[in-house]
Parts: C-alpha cells; sequence; structure tokens
C-alpha cells in the first residue's frame, strides 16, 4: 500500500491564495476531494479553476496557503522521491498536449520510460495498445502522430497518457469542451465506467452542465475567489448564491436536469446525444 | 520501499505447470517479471491470485495475456481483480504490430527519390510563392488593395531600428579586426598607410552590407518564419482567408517590403560604423589620428564603392524575407516543422546572399566599379 493511498482525502487545499501581480486570483480557498469520488469544479471564465488545477499538481507557485496531495505538501516544489507523487496522478489537459513528435503509443509509453525503467520494451508497447484502447481508441489510432487525429479522438489520447501509469488520481480539464454532443456523452460515459473500474479519485473542471448531471458526484462552484459551496446538485441548488441560481437554474442548466431525469426514468446509462 | 512481484511455479504429472503469483502486480512491480514469464517452457495450466494484496491494469493485463496464450484458468482472483480482467475481455489484439522494416537498399533508394521529388516540388513552389507576392504588390500598386502602413512601420522598427545596436557591435568589432590585421600585414611590406584604404573600401563594398544580411537572417528571416509558422498551426493564416484578408498582403508584403527598404539602410550603418573601428584601432596602434583616418577615407574611397552595397542590399534583402515567409508559409503538422523550417529560412538565405555576393563582385568589376 502506497503512503497515503488509504486515506479519505487525497487532495486537501487549505487557504490558498493565488495572485498574478495586482490580479487576485483565489483568496483563502479551501477545499477537499474524497477518495473514490467525481468532484466536479465549476465556475465563470476566469474564475480560476484551471489555475487551482496547476495549484494542485504544482505547476504553479502560490502566493500562500497549503496543497497537500496523498498528504504531501505541494507548495514547496515536487518532491524528488523514488516514486514520486507524479507517478500516482494522471492529467488530461484542455487540448490534449500531446507530445506533438511521438506517436500515440509513444506518447503513452514516455511516464512508463520515466517512471519504470525495468518495464521490458515488448511489455511497454503492450501495455501502450492496451490504454490505448482502453480510452476508446482503435488499434490503429496507436501509431499515428497528433496531427492525424480529431479533437476527440487527440483527448482520448491524452487520458491514454493520463492512464499510463494507472493513477490513483485523475484531473481532467474541461474533457467535453469542444467535442461533439455525441463524442462528449461518449468521454463522460468513459469517465464513468473507468473511474468504476480503476476506483479513481477524478478532479473534473467543466462548463458542461450534461457532465454534472450524469457522472460528477459532488460539484464544487468557485465564485468570489474561493470554493462557495461543495454538495451534489441538489444541495446546491438550495444555497441562495445568485452565480450557483442562475448557474443551474439557467435554460441550460435546466434542459441537463431534465434530460438527467429523462435518462434515469428510462435506466439507460447516459442521457444525452440519445 | 518497493515491493516485487514475484510467482512459484508447479509442474503437475501431465507437465503443465500451476502458477501462484504473491506480492502487488502492479506496473512499479512486474518489471522484472515479464520476461521470466514470457520465457516459460511449459504450457500453463492454472494462475492463481489468492495471494496477490494489490492489482492493476498491467497487472491485470499480464495475467490475462498469460491466460489467453496458454489457454489456463484463473484461480483465486478477488473482486478488484476480477473486474479489471473482464475489463480486457472485448479487447481484440488484432496484432496491429509495428510494419515490417524494409531492406536497406530499396530504402535508400526510395529515400533519395522522395529527396528529389521534394527538391523539384519545392523549386515550383518558390516559383508559385514568388508569382503570389507580384500578384500581391501589382494589387497594392493599382490601389485595389490598402498597403498596410502600420504592419510595415511595424516590421521597419522590428528589422531595421531593433537591429541597429547588435549590427553596430558587430560591425565595430569587425573594423577593427580588418584594420588592425590588415595593418600588421602591410606594414611588413612598408605600406602600413594603405590599412585606411583597405578598410574604407572593403567595409563600404561587401563586408558592411554582407555581415548585416547574415545578421539580418539570423535575426529576422528566422522571426518571419517562426512566426507565420506559428499562425500556421494556430489556424490564424486559415482565418484570415475565410475574413477575406489575403495572408501574402497582410503578412508577406509589409516583411518584405521593411526588408528591401531597410537592408541597404543597415548595410550602409555598418559600414560607416566598421570604419569608425577601424579609425579607433589606428589612433591606438598605428598613430594615425581619429579624424585623419576619417578625411583619408574620403580621400581614398571612390564613390561607386559606396553604391556597389548600396545596390547590394534591396536584393539581400529581398532573398532574406522570401526564404523566411516562405518557409514559414510551409509550415504544416507538429511543432518540430517550425523549427526545422526557421532552420531551412536561415540557411537558405544565408547560402543564397553569398551565392549573389560572388555574381556582383565579379559583376561590379566588369563593369567597371572595380
Amino acid at each position: 500500500m502506497r503512503e497515503g493511498a488509504d486515506s479519505e482525502f487525497p487532495i486537501v487545499v487549505a487557504d490558498l491564495c493565488n495572485a498574478f501581480g495586482e490580479h487576485v486570483i483565489h483568496e483563502d480557498l479551501s477545499m477537499k476531494v474524497r477518495r473514490g469520488e467525481i468532484l466536479g469544479v465549476v465556475g465563470g471564465s476566469g474564475s480560476g479553476k484551471s489555475v487551482l488545477m496547476r495549484s494542485i499538481i504544482g505547476l504553479q507557485q502560490p502566493r500562500a496557503g497549503s496543497i497537500k496531495v496523498f498528504g504531501q505538501e505541494m507548495t514547496h516544489g515536487l518532491p524528488h522521491g523514488d516514486i514520486d507523487v507524479r507517478s500516482r496522478w494522471g492529467v488530461l489537459f484542455q487540448g490534449g498536449a500531446l507530445f506533438s513528435t511521438l506517436t500515440v503509443a509513444e506518447n503513452v509509453e514516455v511516464p512508463l520510460r520515466k517512471f519504470y525503467p525495468e518495464i521490458g520494451d515488448e511489455l511497454r508497447r503492450e501495455i501502450a495498445r492496451y490504454k490505448v484502447m482502453l480510452s476508446g481508441l482503435p488499434a490503429e489510432a496507436a501509431d499515428k502522430f497528433p496531427s492525424e487525429l480529431s479533437g476527440g479522438m487527440k483527448k482520448r489520447a491524452g487520458l491514454a497518457r493520463a492512464l499510463a501509469l494507472d493513477p490513483e488520481l485523475l484531473f481532467l480539464d474541461e474533457p467535453t469542451a469542444g467535442l461533439d454532443p455525441i463524442g462528449a456523452a461518449a468521454f463522460d460515459t468513459l469517465t464513468g465506467e473507468l473511474q468504476d473500474t480503476l476506483g479513481l479519485t477524478v478532479f473534473l473542471i467543466t462548463h458542461d452542465l450534461d457532465t454534472l448531471h450524469e457522472i460528477c458526484d459532488r460539484v464544487a462552484v468557485i465564485a468570489d475567489k474561493r470554493v462557495i459551496a461543495v454538495g451534489t446538485i441538489p444541495e446546491l441548488l438550495t444555497i441562495d448564491h445568485p452565480w450557483i441560481q442562475e448557474y443551474f437554474n439557467g435554460p441550460r442548466g435546466r434542459a441537463a436536469e431534465a434530460a438527467s431525469h429523462r435518462a434515469k426514468a428510462m435506466d439507460k446509462p447516459q442521457g444525452r446525444g440519445a | 520501499m518497493r515491493e516485487w512481484a514475484d510467482f512459484t511455479a508447479e509442474e503437475d504429472a501431465e507437465g503443465a505447470l500451476h502458477l501462484a503469483f504473491t506480492g502487488p502486480l502492479e506496473v512499479s512491480s512486474v518489471g522484472p517479471l515479464d520476461d521470466r514469464l514470457r520465457g516459460l517452457a511449459a504450457p500453463v495450466a492454472s494462475i492463481d491470485l489468492s495471494a496477490v494484496p494489490e492489482i492493476d491494469t498491467v497487472g491485470a493485463w499480464i495475467v490475462w495475456r498469460l491466460a489467453r496464450d496458454h489457454g489456463a484458468t484463473i484461480k483465486g482472483a478477488d473482486a478488484r481483480a476480477r473486474r479489471l480482467i473482464d475489463a480486457l475481455r472485448p479487447m481484440r489484439d488484432d496484432g496491429a504490430e509495428a510494419p515490417v522494416p524494409q531492406p536497406l537498399g530499396r530504402k535508400a533508394l526510395e529515400e533519395v527519390g522522395a529527396q528529389v521529388d521534394r527538391f523539384a516540388k519545392g523549386g515550383v513552389g518558390i516559383l508559385e510563392f514568388y508569382g503570389a507576392l507580384l500578384v500581391s504588390f501589382w494589387t497594392i500598386l493599382r490601389g485595389r488593395s490598402p498597403l498596410r502602413v502600420i504592419a510595415l512601420v511595424r516590421q521597419l522598427e522590428l528589422t531595421g531600428v531593433s537591429a541597429l545596436p547588435i549590427i553596430g557591435l558587430m560591425s565595430f568589432l569587425v573594423g577593427i579586426v580588418i584594420a588592425q590585421q590588415g595593418a600588421v600585414q602591410l606594414e611588413d611590406l612598408g605600406f602600413g598607410e594603405l590599412t585606411v584604404n583597405l578598410t574604407g573600401r572593403i567595409s563600404l563594398r561587401e563586408l558592411g552590407i554582407l555581415m548585416t544580411a547574415i545578421m539580418f537572417a539570423g535575426r529576422s528571416g528566422s522571426s518571419f518564419a517562426a512566426q507565420i509558422g506559428t499562425m500556421k498551426l494556430t489556424e490564424e493564416i486559415d482565418a484570415m482567408r475565410t475574413i477575406g484578408v489575403s495572408p501574402m498582403e497582410a503578412l508577406v508584403v509589409p516583411r518584405v517590403l521593411a526588408s528591401v527598404l531597410m537592408m541597404p539602410l543597415l548595410g550602409f550603418y555598418s559600414a560607416v560604423i566598421a570604419i569608425i573601428g577601424g579609425a579607433f584601432i589606428s589612433t591606438i596602434t598605428l598613430d594615425i589620428p581619429f579624424m585623419a583616418f576619417l578625411l583619408r577615407v574620403r580621400d581614398v574611397v571612390p564613390m561607386h564603392d559606396v553604391w556597389v552595397g548600396l545596390v547590394k542590399g534591396p536584393f539581400f534583402g529581398f532573398i532574406v524575407a522570401m526564404a523566411g515567409c516562405y518557409q514559414g508559409m510551409q509550415v504544416k503538422g507538429n511543432s518540430e516543422e517550425v523549427g526545422l523550417r526557421t532552420t531551412i529560412a536561415v540557411v537558405q538565405a544565408i547560402f543564397a546572399v553569398i551565392v549573389l555576393d560572388a555574381f556582383f563582385a565579379v559583376f561590379f568589376t566588369e563593369v567597371g566599379w572595380g
């Protein structure tokens, strides 16, 4: 058992402050992510969702506050352990962020080479192909270059790379942005299934109300430079905050909720695109 | 502390193996195990997972592959192991293996053919680009579309004004080297004062403009290629076309025009600074006073040397800008291409400039401007 793997909260953020020059992004932001949940993070454009994710994975040095991932403090730079905390998370960036000079399979092999050099070439290739197919890509996509893939396929390829090391924690930055409704629904289903099969904890930034209704266990709302509420969608609806009310009770929020109800009534796994 | 996975194999009466895994079967622990499993000679009848505390997708893959290859049964799998192995069931390993490598001779021939093809296409491409540029100039000259003055001024600043410090410094040092080295050689022959002729004439005729063109290719030609290449990758060029803005007119014309206008000015500036550098070192080491050096330059350098330098400027500027913009426009695919095209742009530009300079040197001597 790895260190901190059984702790109830793999991510604990306390009193986080982030600012770019004079422009304050986060002020005393605190939140916890429970083990095994899919936590949706929502907020208006520019409210600092991506900055929060970048802070948690150590790409953004915060002004103040503490961020603990698996009990390790992240704000003092990344630890240099034997198998460090980076091998225990996978990150899917917004555009996929695939290495453009490597094929999809080689992209997946990069983290394996970095962290587990003792794995033989043959097994590493097998793992890469398996992960590519696990993320719902056809087998022949493994030998293609990122520039030959569509937007949706790039995201799946990015997901395959994020899953390369069997992470316990998965960060998804707007995974369904820019996908067509069918592709987005399929990606949601895939995320849900993977979370179920692999027992992942998922930190999911999204604008997509359907995603929130379909697969998120809890939703964290970022507004006014902090996390103003965390809870299930029905719980959030009881909170009298103008942004939350507008977000979930706006025309799009209602449509997504109705679709989700319909889907549950018909006992279908996915509720849109149908 | 890392815990490695291990297994024990028991052979039954029929010679089949019964494997029992111990330790975690995870991506971090199975590395050394895989080769041993591949090396198993006897068929595997059963796989026991009851002593495996942890399993992940990689462990499940290894177990599943073993079971598939040997037709073995899996025993003692806990709920998580079963779920992971079941998830593999729909996987088809349809052998999308790496393509068979071709024999070396044939591959070499293919490479040569492809290279020739690329070369020919490149030549046609440059002609096309040149034609499109001429058409754009013509459209602007006839007033069908406006000259982008702001873009032009911006390019004049970037390629010209901001280059002044570095070109000045370089020219000053080159001037020092020519005057100093020239003086050493000429003094041996007793013609020490001819170093003024040497410095003045070579700076104005050749070195000023040539060094400037090389610096210009490294500074501005590369940035043209990288800028336009990146815009191509981010689909900015496509966006321009759909709005009805010609990338030729908006991007290439201002850059080419700015280079053509700036190169003679920079070349002349470079030559003047080189002469000042020469005068500076002469004051110190040759006992020729600074002002005397400059006045003597006026006497010994014929006016046509200045013209030789100035005439070459626009041609060099055109070549450098064309190479940069053309290579930038050729970028497609990935970010590696941007770097590659930028390098090609600089190398081509410098090469073409030097070839053209050789032609000019012969030409001007033939027409009596020697």
